[in-house]
């Protein structure tokens, strides 16, 4: 059976998985369900939140609230998704559940026959809120977890009593009915609890664990040094991981999700530029990717001025880098150019200042082991102070420096 | 915590009663023209013979009578796909998209 999976708003792909076959299903082309239509969208409603994790995805200049776009538009997108033939929506943020809006938007995705998922912090919400929601047509709930250490949780989100309130949410969504995925963004200042995080994730009855390590954009780039762990915690996590797999077969699904500065080829980023993912910020910006923004010659379009369809097959950011024509060497001739699409253009550009070369994850990067260097050397210095993720908190702190002595 | 020790690998045999959990959805996408089962953060797709098998999976029927339903419709040997369709839906039920 094909499978196309993890869409993921983390950034980190595939997509499009090669095709699987099994004794009764038959493997096809994979990418078929990609071409005309995004498979999933990333709706950012809002980018409020109660919680300040430092290797926050959104930019580091957030969208204020007056500019967030109202119900009808959020639920005139949802109509066009359920047309255009989107399959899934993530509904995020910010912390999504701090629109009061949200029941009457994911009635309209479910009327539209979305596929609805929720990406939540889970600190707001109330049983009598989540029930609502259930009942509106809500499928699923993706819930992050900070550490399992209530007090090393606490002290990333920048929030008091999280964990505990977090094991309530747990509780309800299960009691609805409603699938269930812990997402545990992974760093070096909780990499010892994986093993830990998944049997929570385990004992709370998910279906599904992400062990998510933190990707360097946004909020995380500007904390890298804080958060980058070292590559012997690293493998040490992975195989973890792969014990856990073997020891939880059949009982919980672990998505995986490997820091590519210590990987060999990069990762599909969105599996591909424009190819299976739309993300909407909340303002209305439609993006190939949540990090496009970082790439500042681009020009978005925005849903209220243009239909999605409009944007998604001929929006100007979306076909440039669609495909595989814009590609240099060495992606041009790689013979796994359509496997990873050259890595992420968020990332060359940022680390290149062109966005059309190879992400410098790819060790056939000239920047790769330079790159790489990098990684080892901040993850082996004492770690700078966290820059919260707040509005205007970017700007109040210098970049951090990376000291030399070790840890 | 109890539900550590208390969740367990499902098996499936042919006394299992498959069924979707109301959070998978079975669908046509008439854009694609193709079946689609959307499951959280996955999208799956089935070819005819898994959307035949997923149709018959109501939590009622046991694999052996969706093996005898499929093996009379399409005139095939019982045993033959009655080994399929345990090993697929075995398959499924470690993805979390069927129960038993």
């Amino acid at each position: 059976m094909n499978e196309i999976t993890p869409i993921k708003p983390t950034q980190s792909g595939p997509t499009c998985t090669a095709p699987m076959s099994g004794p009764v299903s038959q493997a096809e082309d994979g990418q078929a369900l990609c071409a005309r239509a995004p498979v999933g969208m990333l709706c950012e409603l809002t980018h409020r939140c109660p919680l300040q994790c430092p290797y926050c995805s959104n930019p580091l200049e957030l969208e204020r609230v007056n500019t967030e776009l109202t119900t009808e538009q959020w639920q005139d997108v949802m109509r066009q998704a359920g047309e255009l033939g989107v399959l899934q929506i993530h509904l995020s943020g910010g912390e999504p559940t701090a629109r009061k809006d949200l029941e009457d938007i994911v009635k309209t995705a479910s009327e539209s026959g979305l596929y609805i998922n929720l990406i939540t912090a889970g600190v707001t919400l109330t049983r009598e809120r989540m029930g609502k929601l259930a009942e509106a047509g809500l499928d699923h709930v993706q819930l992050s977890i900070q550490d399992i250490e209530p007090e090393n949780a606490d002290r990333i989100a920048a929030y008091k009593g999280g964990m505990a309130k977090k094991r309530e949410v747990v509780k309800w969504v299960k009691e609805l009915g409603l699938a269930l995925t812990i997402n545990a963004p992974i760093h070096r200042q909780n990499i010892n609890s994986v093993p830990a995080m998944i049997d929570f994730a385990v004992e709370v009855g998910a279906g599904r664990i992400e062990v998510a390590h933190v990707q360097y954009y946004a909020w995380a780039l500007l904390n890298r040094a804080s958060l980058m762990p070292t590559k012997e915690a690293f493998m040490k996590a992975a195989r973890q991981v792969e014990e856990a797999r073997e020891k939880f077969k059949g009982v919980i699904v672990i998505d995986a999700v490997v820091p590519d500065y210590y990987a060999k080829f990069p990762k599909p980023c969105m599996g591909g530029w424009a190819r299976g993912i739309v993300n909407i910020t909340p303002s209305g910006r439609v993006l190939p990717c949540h990090a496009a923004e970082s790439i500042t010659h681009l020009a978005f379009d925005n849903i209220k001025d243009k239909k999605l369809a409009d944007i998604w097959l001929y929006g100007d950011a979306f076909q440039k880098y669609r495909g595989t024509e814009w590609m240099k060497e060495p992606c041009r001739s790689c013979p796994r150019k359509e496997i990873d699409f050259g890595g992420c253009r968020c990332q060359a550009f940022a680390l290149t200042g062109d966005a059309t070369n190879t992400d410098p994850a790819c060790s056939l990067s000239p920047l790769h082991a330079q790159w790489a260097k990098v990684a080892e050397e901040e993850s082996h210095s004492a770690p700078p102070a966290f820059v919260y993720r707040r509005v205007g908190g970017a700007k109040t702190v210098p970049a951090p420096e990376t000291e030399p002595s070790g840890v | 915590m109890t539900e550590t020790i208390t969740r367990k690998r499902t098996m499936m045999g042919a006394d299992s009663r498959p069924s979707l959990p109301k959070y998978i959805k079975l669908r046509h996408d008439p854009g694609r023209g193709r079946w689609v089962i959307l499951a959280p953060e996955r999208v799956f797709n089935p070819d005819d013979t898994a959307v035949a098998v997923l149709k018959l999976c109501d939590g009622t029927r046991t694999v052996a009578d969706i093996a005898a339903s499929l093996a009379a419709e399409y005139s095939a040997p019982v045993d033959e796909i009655s080994a399929d369709i345990t090993a697929m839906l075995q398959d499924l039920s470690d993805k979390g998209v069927v129960t038993a």
